[in-house]
């Protein structure tokens, strides 16, 4: 991944330029979500596909051009706001909006077992557990039965596309599961055996 | 080696020398508490080093869980482990970690390790690299624990790869899963181990329980969602032996949590008894978890003192194996081996 994905560090621990190479060795620091989930929910709601929306990520995927343009300003965006790392098929809106890809072993159905008892990430103790921050978030939003949902394996092909344009044309159906998958045993495929 | 002689033991139990490498899964199945305990493999081409230490086990253990280069340390990989665990005649439990191999190298290393024999398989994350020897490696994590069981399942149960082709014969382990009761955030835990259940982990094993109230609180939200029924619960468990490693312990090693209590009692005897009082207190432990409703074993874990936790095991009485009941025959030996997949 490119330096410019790499969220930033916790402004308490220390500024960007002081970001060590052992700091940022091995895998991405924990993003800090910078809205709160209450609003970012709301828009949640805004973006939902529609007629306009479809045109719109039709109209940009038709050109490489605005693709790359879209995905860059989609990446800066991201990144600030959630320590995003493109994996092109986000999670965001079951996460409490808190970015699992940003977990240094990026978990995408919770929290490891080295949490620290004060919610410090393992791997970087300095920093929260991005999965403390999604279960407080999504806490705060009455959405925890969000987190029960079964995330199925990320398509590494899909690293650094736009997940908006995906979201859009209806390309990231089934990133994860309908329910909790105790009633039935759910479906590791997204759509049948490939 | 031991291959051929798994495959076939494990077509057959009820052996008159009491070798069954599907120990674990019968006891699981019929409801009697089962042990399981861990050991290491060494830092070195020894081939000889993992039967020295599971051959105090045997006997003791329903099986023995062979480490994956944990803590990020390279050691001998868990499948040789395995390999020469079933050679000593202690069943393994063969830990596969996602920090390692991608989900080509993970489903390849599963595959073999059923035509192997190897009859029970552990699926967790895994220790960042950033704790081990080798600092500067690249994590893989190409799929989280929870994915890797699901991939497991869908291998044993459906046949199938990740990729969807088909797999003949499919494989035919049991499928554990680790989980920590006590680590933040603490209401999400049962939940989590709802999730490994839902993927297909038919037992989990726990980190070390010291705090027993603690281990309590979980367990009653994971029996108030019916997740004991379908995921056996192994309660985790190993003795505090100096003043150093209950120090070490308490300082934070991260997801372990030593209760005040504890340590109150380690330092109240005089130096030379700690190692002793440190055992006592362990098989109390042992005693207390297994007297819980919702647990159906206990697994221990003693990092360098795996010779000593057959004593630990009978003052928390806790029987040998060999003096429960003898497995019954099964009728038909193919039956027998594929019971436990269906949950």
């Amino acid at each position: 991944m490119s330096i410019s994905t790499r969220p930033l560090p916790s402004p308490s621990r220390t500024g960007p330029g002081e970001l060590s190479p052992a700091a940022g060795a091995g895998g991405p620091l924990p993003g800090v979500p910078r809205l709160s989930a209450r609003l970012l929910y709301q828009v949640q709601r805004l973006l939902a596909p529609n007629a306009g929306y479809r045109w719109l990520a039709r109209w940009t995927a038709a050109s490489p051009a605005r693709t790359r343009i879209f995905t860059a300003a989609e990446r800066a965006a991201k990144a600030r706001l959630f320590g995003c790392q493109m994996c092109g098929q986000c999670t965001l809106p079951v996460t409490g909006y808190a970015c699992p890809m940003s977990c240094p072993k990026q978990l995408r159905n919770g929290p490891c077992g080295g949490v620290g008892a004060d919610g410090s990430c393992e791997v970087y103790p300095a920093m929260r557990c991005v999965w403390v921050v999604a279960y407080e978030r999504a806490e705060s939003q009455g959405r925890v039965a969000d987190l029960r949902l079964l995330q199925r394996p990320v398509d590494h092909r899909e690293r650094g596309r736009s997940s908006w344009v995906n979201y859009w044309l209806g390309r990231d159906e089934g990133l994860w599961t309908a329910d909790d998958g105790l009633a039935a045993a759910p479906r590791i495929w997204r759509a049948g055996p490939p | 080696m031991s291959a051929g002689n798994g495959r076939a033991a494990m077509a057959g139990p009820g052996r008159a020398d009491g070798w069954e490498p599907d120990a674990l899964r019968r006891r699981l199945q019929s409801g009697e508490q089962a042990v399981t305990a861990e050991i290491g493999p060494p830092r070195g081409a020894d081939p000889a080093a993992i039967g020295r230490k599971v051959e105090p086990l045997r006997g003791w253990v329903d099986a023995v869980n062979i480490t994956d280069n944990q803590s990020a340390h390279t050691r001998m990989s868990s499948w040789a482990g395995s390999l020469f665990a079933l050679a000593a005649m202690v069943p393994p439990v063969m830990q596969v970690t996602c920090r390692d191999r991608n989900r080509i190298a993970l489903q390849s290393d599963l595959l073999s390790a059923a035509a192997l024999g190897i009859p029970n398989v552990l699926l967790m994350t895994g220790d960042h690299p950033r704790f081990g020897d080798h600092p500067e490696a690249k994590p893989v994590f190409d799929l989280d624990s929870v994915q890797l069981l699901w991939a497991a399942r869908t291998m044993r149960d459906e046949g199938r790869l990740l990729s969807g082709r088909t797999l003949d014969p499919p494989p035919g382990w049991l499928i554990g899963a680790v989980e920590n009761p006590f680590a933040p955030p603490s209401a999400f835990r049962a939940a989590r181990l709802g999730k490994k259940a839902a993927a297909g982990a038919e037992f989990v094993q726990t980190q070390y329980v010291f705090d027993v109230p603690a281990f309590g609180r979980w367990l009653a939200e994971v029996r108030d969602l019916g997740l004991d029924q379908r995921c056996r619960i192994l309660a985790g468990a190993g003795p505090i032996r100096s003043l150093r490693a209950l120090a070490h312990l308490q300082r934070g090693v991260p997801g372990i949590s030593v209760p005040d209590d504890v340590g109150r009692r380690l330092r109240g005897v005089p130096q030379d008894r700690v190692a002793d009082e440190g055992l006592r207190l362990c098989a109390e432990i042992i005693q207390q978890v297994l007297a819980l409703p919702g647990v159906s074993g206990v697994h221990v874990m003693a990092p360098g003192f795996e010779h000593g936790i057959p004593a630990i095991l009978e003052a928390a009485g806790v029987p040998p194996r060999s003096r429960l009941r003898p497995p019954v025959p099964a009728p038909a030996a193919s039956g027998q081996e594929r019971s436990g997949h269906a949950d």
